[in-house]
């Protein structure tokens, strides 16, 4: 699901764009240790930005701070130009959408979602209106009467969404707002959530631990890890330039191959691998010190298999096939090296199983293209 | 033989048996001793022992009289005094529940936000009164409100009041004692509920623009409501009833049942009269509390469905 219409104008491209929500040096210290740590973040209008990391990395205490739910030790908070560090919850135009989907039991689908509206004293009529709108753009017109218990979890999620939307605020919040549906109804609820946001525009920011869901979600990402933001980009430039190991290991998985870099120019890097058996020719040169120690990293699904040996030398190593891991779609090939190395490598399933020409315990040549791997150095 | 002992083995923990053990006790001990009092409402006075006649009499063998002496009831109607005690210790007893509702409150739902560690200690000290006699307790109060008790001469000392206030033996002493026993009976309950609130609800209520009081009158009152009645029900049925404090506390100027209904055993020897005031005492407390109950039932329904 790409957002054509929002990556062509990728305001986070423009140094001019104004962000409309910024962090600015965020920190949170929990009696002593650091929850959040230095986070400076700028995400801007109509974004669909996730927070993506394990658990108590951090993520859910930054969505608490932007709610106001916790208040940081250190470093500011714009929204859309206004300080918003020192506000309290219920002053700030910034709604939640809670993991537990925090209805209130003791009223109607239709008494929650108006909630907000009542507070704001709304003419009853308007409140009707609005409450009425929002049902229909959930899909949950007819269960207005139903109290939160007679509802389904996939229901609750919708009337917990609704609840957040109708006041309109200029950020919303969601706390891994699919975590409690099952895989099918989660695959189904991810576009529909994209499609809430573009048709009412307002800015998301999300907390998940799902890569998969941050990036067929996401406008941006940014990858937490102990408190820090280890890289904030495009799913596509998180997954396919990570900076750092971290980010490398925790989207998707990674084959990595330690080696002293040898050749370092301006458009490429040449390692020397024992590991891997071969000279490894990096086509885009990262940041990588002649005699340095470094890893080269190689997505599985780039790495090409066959029993015929390439014309290529570099970028090409031989091994035994160990195990094949069969997922339908596509395979996944466990090869040992002769350094004993396993690297791991996708194929797609064009063929059927049984008419595939590698199988167990054959000797295999596996190669890529030098644009396709990369050079981490942290 | 065998078989059936296994069965009984087996339904022991069946609902019939989780049933059983209480009803039985209420049976027992409430339902038994009821049906007495209830007949000897009915009976004549009499001098002798006990103080009360058969309701049953056979005449010329084969004959059973069944003779219901409604004389008792009649009388309590005749005399507004009884009717001023019923209305005096329902008032007296609706005072002494919201008093221990209003002060019972923060304490719970501060004992509720608090540590597990703190809430532990403070829990301990709610029940830590009860290690003490509850008769001295209410001495104690004597001690404290009395002329020349520690409060008057607390307040005399300082100098707010130059004579000694009238505190013991009102109706403001018998409030008192009462709220002062009965707090933890209220306080135990709405801890009770207010401690399963989830906290994200109470965000959820400041998230959508609800400040901390517009939160508690919305989400936290209605969801602490099963404490809330649990707690008044604690309070406010034996305070109706109760004998020792407005006894020791409120002097000759309070009357409630409990003490007409001692005066009528021991001070005039009516048990038939007594009888008939506790009978009456008890409908007249369990018509509304059944009728309150059964609609806060239908309204919280949704509380345990959760």
């Amino acid at each position: 699901m790409q957002k054509s219409k929002k990556i062509d104008l990728e305001p986070w491209q423009d140094v001019k764009a104004k962000p409309y929500i910024h962090l600015e040096g965020v920190s949170k210290d929990f009696s002593g240790s650091p929850a959040v740590d230095d986070v400076t973040l700028s995400i801007f209008q109509g974004e669909f930005f996730s927070l993506l990391g394990p658990s108590g990395c951090g993520k859910t205490t930054l969505l608490r701070m932007l709610a106001g739910f916790e208040m940081p030790s250190q470093g500011k908070i714009y929204i859309d130009g206004v300080d918003m560090t020192r506000r309290p919850a219920y002053d700030r135009p910034v709604n939640m959408m809670f993991q537990s989907y925090a209805l209130f039991p003791h009223m109607t689908v239709e008494q929650n979602i108006s909630f907000g509206l009542k507070q704001e004293r709304l003419p009853k009529a308007e409140i009707r209106e609005r409450v009425k709108d929002v049902l229909k753009l959930v899909q949950m017109e007819k269960y207005e009467k139903r109290y939160p218990h007679q509802l389904s979890g996939g229901q609750r999620q919708r009337v917990a969404l609704a609840r957040s939307l109708v006041k309109r605020p200029k950020l919303l919040l969601l706390d891994e707002p699919l975590a409690a549906l099952d895989k099918r109804l989660r695959e189904q609820t991810q576009f529909e959530l994209v499609g809430i946001q573009e048709k009412v525009g307002i800015t998301f920011i999300m907390v998940t631990h799902d890569q998969e869901e941050a990036m067929t979600m996401s406008t941006r990402l940014g990858v937490m890890d102990h408190g820090r933001l280890r890289q904030i980009g495009t799913p596509n430039e998180v997954y396919e330039y990570p900076h750092s190991e971290y980010v490398a290991d925790f989207i998707g998985s990674m084959n990595k191959f330690e080696g002293r870099v040898i050749e370092d120019e301006t458009d490429h890097v040449l390692v020397e691998s024992e590991e891997a058996n071969c000279e490894l020719y990096v086509s885009h040169a990262g940041d990588a010190p002649l005699g340095s120690q470094v890893k080269v990293a190689i997505r599985p699904e780039k790495i090409m298999i066959t029993t015929i040996e390439p014309e290529q030398k570099r970028n090409t190593t031989k091994g035994i096939v160990k195990d094949i891991g069969y997922l339908g779609d596509v395979s996944i090939y466990h090869v040992e090296l002769s350094s004993g190395k396993i690297v791991l490598a996708t194929q797609p399933n064009i063929v059927r199983l049984a008419e595939r020409p590698v199988t167990w315990d054959d000797e295999v040549y596996l190669f890529w293209r030098a644009e396709n791997s990369i050079v981490l150095t942290t | 033989m065998k078989h059936i002992w296994c069965r009984a083995q087996k339904s022991f923990t069946s609902p019939f048996w989780v049933i059983a053990f209480p009803y039985s006790w209420l049976i027992l001990f409430f339902l038994i001793p009821f049906l007495i009092v209830l007949k000897i409402s009915f009976s004549d006075l009499k001098l002798g022992l006990p103080p009360y006649g058969s309701l049953t009499e056979w005449v010329d063998g084969g004959v059973l009289i069944i003779k219901l002496n409604l004389t008792n009831y009649g009388f309590i109607g005749t005399d507004a005094l009884y009717l001023f005690t019923y209305l005096d210790s329902l008032l007296i007893a609706i005072i002494g529940t919201v008093a221990c509702l209003c002060i019972g409150y923060p304490m719970a739902y501060g004992i509720a936000k608090a540590t597990p560690s703190l809430r532990t200690v403070l829990l301990m000290m709610i029940i830590l009164p009860f290690w003490t006699s509850f008769l001295l307790r209410v001495y104690a109060w004597i001690g404290i409100l009395s002329p020349r008790g520690f409060l008057n001469t607390t307040l005399m000392k300082i100098g707010i009041i130059s004579t000694p206030l009238p505190l013991l033996n009102t109706t403001f002493a018998t409030i008192l004692g009462i709220t002062y026993c009965y707090l933890p009976f209220m306080i135990l309950p709405l801890f009770a509920s207010l401690e399963k609130i989830d906290h994200a609800l109470v965000e959820a209520a400041y998230d959508l623009g609800a400040r901390p009081f517009q939160a508690f009158l919305r989400v936290i009152w209605p969801l602490s409501m099963p404490g809330v009645v649990a707690g008044s029900m604690l309070v406010f049925i034996p305070a109706v009833g109760e004998f020792v404090i407005p006894e020791l506390l409120g002097g000759s100027e309070t009357l409630m049942v409990g003490k007409v209904i001692w005066n009528e055993f021991f001070t005039n020897r009516d048990w038939p009269v007594a009888s008939a005031l506790a009978v009456l005492m008890l409908i007249l407390l369990i018509t509304p509390i059944a009728i309150f109950q059964r609609l806060q039932e239908r309204q919280m329904r949704f509380l345990d469905a959760e």
